[in-house]
């Protein structure tokens, strides 16, 4: 699991169908300069600090599909006092 | 996941039976500034995308789940981008 902040939010009309009704998150990791996508799956929004989980089988659980080509979940909201502790 | 630019395609005309009608395309991987973050990647196109375009993608064993019979590839494109939201 990884800890990152929430750069914005994406929107993709056109998308494999594993991602209908799924918000994309744009994430960048602590301690890298390169910004990933990720599920949202507690609704985390920009500026937040967030807890990211990179496995197919709890994309599955969030997305409701077995085998969608996803790994990348937001899982969780970390807590500003965390958050500052960590940066 | 991430997102990244497609720059190209791949032709093979040898190839494992299950990749046939799988487009493959060359992506270059891109930061949260749109800006090249490394060096193209060839990944299985699961949704139609073209050149130029602006994708989302998945790597690693979950990018096989973006086809019903399982090719075997790393990277998958699951999404075209139409927008990022910042704030």
């Amino acid at each position: 699991m990884t800890i990152a902040r929430v750069l914005g939010s994406v929107t993709s009309s056109i998308h494999h169908p594993a991602l209908n009704g799924a918000k994309l998150l744009l994430v960048l990791p602590f301690g890298t300069s390169r910004a990933g996508l990720a599920v949202d799956g507690v609704g985390a929004g920009t500026g937040d600090t967030v807890l990211i989980v990179e496995e197919g089988a709890v994309a599955a659980n969030y997305l409701g599909r077995t085998d969608p080509p996803v790994k990348s979940v937001v899982v969780g909201i970390v807590d500003v006092g965390l958050s500052v502790a960590e940066a | 996941m991430g997102w990244g630019r497609v720059v190209g395609a791949v032709v093979c005309t040898v190839k494992e039976p299950s990749l046939i009608g799988v487009p493959l395309l060359l992506l270059e991987p891109l930061n949260q500034s749109f800006a090249t973050a490394g060096r193209p990647f060839v990944a299985a196109d699961a949704i139609g995308a073209e050149r130029g375009q602006i994708v989302i993608y998945e790597t690693a064993r979950e990018a096989a789940g973006a086809f019903a019979h399982r090719p075997p590839v790393d990277a998958a494109i699951i999404g075209i981008v139409d927008q990022t939201v910042r704030s």
